[in-house]
């Protein structure tokens, strides 16, 4: 039974662009009560139920409801709903619909029931994004689109090579684990990996997300990365190798970080670390890495999406982003201060807060698998966290020296926002049930003991000297770190300007000399093609068959390697 | 429009040493509980008294030198790819 159903992401995806012809005050309630509408939907959605058409040989699944793919479609609603209500106030017309495009197309992946579906939603939230980013209207702004469409096409490519090679090989459509077996599914795997911001191509998330407006990082910081780390949930879980690329995530996010001065660059290396979390879980694979990751990819999005509300709040406010121009803040904008510092709190999984009830569970799987390596590394990340975001943000922002900003609380409806978010982090930090029932395993896990409450505080306390006393070493200057990009904006560009001086040194050479090089070309036609030229000489039917069968031979190589 | 007696308790000098002895008490609170809540280390090191003290601690100033020896080979100045990227635009 599948009839009346409606897909939550279609209704966003429709609805954006239906937004794109309305003005005014309905403009207003369109945005606001649509995503709710698509939240409501998600939340309804019966578990276990699928809706398949056959196409050419195959057979498509474009809906199909499981536990997990319900827990991504009301999250990415959620989010939907709660940005669209902190982004009433921005004056692009494009922002929202491309950001409704772009949150649509998330939940399809969520909802996608084979491969093909999820690439076509992948490349319509390429798209998406893109726009998002574009709308800010900067310089900065649409070459930073640029770079970040050709990494994602570049992306969707190398994913649906692998596909269409999972299909050959073993005429699958539907989505499911996947074995790395063979190149297909390492290509599956490579460009999955790419949209979640993995190595060596983590990059294009700091160099493209501050780049979008105030508004436009809180909806880029939801989906992109957590799509993925949905996808890898639901093929890739327990590769060992997804250990290693989450943990190598972790600590880049985290170094990067330290030396960053963009608050909102800062917060955009926190994404990686987070995710980084999350593929750890993922790689360890057990039931409770998988509910410990869906969990943290939940609440993840609704901490860094208040973090990123706080900083676009000061953006919007003091058009200022770089924390050596910001500081004292709190003077005279407690409210935005004061919600931003829960997110901070909740990003370090300070107890009674979401962050707690989530990554402690993927702590614990490397706990219950004995793999000490793995859960220390782990542990000094979660330091780290505090360390990078949740004090360093606040501080350098909020608190620090004086900078003499005396900005005004920003507009109610982007306070709005900010409460409901925060209410969530502190709600699900005391009461995690209701996330936990929503998680795909069934949970057997305690978070609230007081040896866990006692140690994390005591890990986190600890980290929090360490910012203090190393303080001096962690003041910011008017400095960024290279990445990866500089290959792409760099590197590349210097080989394709010294390739595009040799062509046209080329060039020139052949327009001086074009007469020259014409006849003597015209000569040499002319000999092959006279009497006893290569071309008309008369040849013997022996060699002649000789020459085929040798060609025959080379094809018939051809395709036996 | 700030006077001496509008300004925020924060701000004075005074209160810094103040907030520092609370967060000193803090950070001894947790060391000092161990004795008195119940721990379930799952592997040996967690065992060590004050373990999380020390490794938080520890692998934070770490990480801090870590990010400090790289940005020696990585840093520059924030300008650095307006110039190369306006210096393109002109091409």
């Amino acid at each position: 039974m599948t009839e009346g159903l409606l897909h939550p992401g279609l209704i966003l995806i429709v609805g954006g662009l239906l937004l794109l012809g309305l003005q005014g005050k309905s403009r207003q309630v369109v945005s606001a009560l649509l995503p709710a509408l698509a939240l409501w939907v998600a939340v309804g959605l019966p578990v276990d139920v699928s809706w398949s058409v056959p196409f050419l040989d195959y057979q498509l699944t474009p809906f199909r409801v499981d536990k997990l793919s319900k827990l991504f479609a009301i999250i990415f609603t959620l989010m939907a709903t709660v940005g669209a209500i902190y982004s009433l106030r921005q004056n692009s017309r494009l922002e929202l619909p491309a950001a409704l495009l772009y949150a649509g197309s998330a939940v399809g992946v969520a909802l996608a029931g084979d491969w093909f579906t999820v690439f076509v939603y992948w490349e319509f939230m390429a798209v998406g994004s893109t726009l998002v980013i574009w709308s800010a209207g900067t310089s900065d702004a649409w070459r930073a689109a640029n770079r970040y469409a050709l990494m994602h096409l570049f992306g969707g490519v190398v994913f649906f090579a692998g596909v269409t090679g999972h299909v050959l090989q073993t005429g699958q459509l539907a989505v499911g684990h996947i074995a790395l077996d063979s190149g297909a599914h390492w290509l599956m795997l490579a460009g999955v990996l790419i949209n979640a911001g993995a190595p060596p191509f983590s990059a294009w998330l700091p160099d493209a997300y501050p780049e979008a407006s105030w508004s436009g990082m809180v909806f880029l910081s939801a989906f992109t990365t957590k799509t993925a780390v949905y996808t890898l949930i639901r093929g890739f879980a327990g590769h060992e190798v997804l250990i290693w690329v989450g943990l190598f995530m972790v600590f880049y996010g985290i170094v990067y970080a330290l030396l960053e001065n963009d608050m909102r660059r800062i917060l955009a290396y926190s994404i990686v670390n987070q995710v980084g979390f999350m593929i750890a879980g993922i790689g360890i694979g057990t039931e409770m890495a998988l509910n410990g990751a869906s969990a943290h990819a939940f609440t993840h999005i609704i901490y860094k999406a208040l973090l990123l509300m706080s900083a676009g709040s000061v953006l919007m406010m003091t058009g200022k982003r770089k924390c050596s121009e910001l500081g004292g803040l709190f003077h005279t904008m407690p409210w935005t201060t004061v919600l931003g510092t829960i997110g901070a709190l909740a990003i370090s999984s300070f107890p009674f807060t979401s962050g707690f009830v989530s990554k402690s569970m993927i702590s614990q799987a490397s706990a219950d698998g004995h793999l000490l390596g793995v859960w220390l590394l782990l542990t000094a990340a979660s330091a780290g966290v505090f360390l990078h975001a949740g004090i360093k943000f606040p501080w350098f922002v909020f608190f620090q020296k004086d900078s003499g900003l005396r900005p005004p609380e920003p507009p109610r409806s982007m306070i709005v926002a900010m409460v409901i978010l925060a209410a969530m982090c502190l709600g699900l930090g005391v009461w995690p049930e209701p996330l936990y029932a929503l998680l795909p395993h069934s949970v057997n896990y305690v978070p609230y003991t007081a040896s866990h409450v006692l140690t994390q505080t005591q890990l986190l306390l600890f980290s929090g000297l360490a910012f203090f006393v190393m303080l001096k070493y962690l003041k910011r200057t008017l400095t960024i770190t290279l990445d990866a990009d500089w290959l792409w904006r760099r590197a590349f560009s210097a080989i394709l300007r010294v390739a595009l001086m040799v062509w046209n040194a080329w060039l020139d050479w052949l327009s001086a000399r074009w007469e020259q090089v014409l006849t003597g070309l015209y000569g040499l036609m002319r000999n092959l093609g006279s009497g006893q030229g290569l071309l008309s000489r008369t040849v013997s039917v022996r060699s002649m068959s000789f020459a085929l069968i040798g060609v025959l031979a080379l094809q018939l190589l051809i395709f036996y390697f | 429009m700030r006077s001496e007696s509008s300004e925020h308790w924060l701000d004075r000098p005074s209160s810094i040493p103040k907030l520092w002895a609370g967060f000193i008490a803090a950070l001894a609170l947790t060391v000092l509980a161990e004795w008195v809540v119940a721990l379930y280390p799952h592997f040996d090191v967690e065992k060590l008294h004050a373990f999380n003290a020390l490794y938080g601690f520890g692998t934070c100033i770490l990480m801090i030198v870590l990010a400090k020896g790289l940005a020696l080979w990585l840093k520059r100045p924030d300008t650095y790819y307006q110039d190369t990227e306006s210096e393109n635009s002109h091409d």
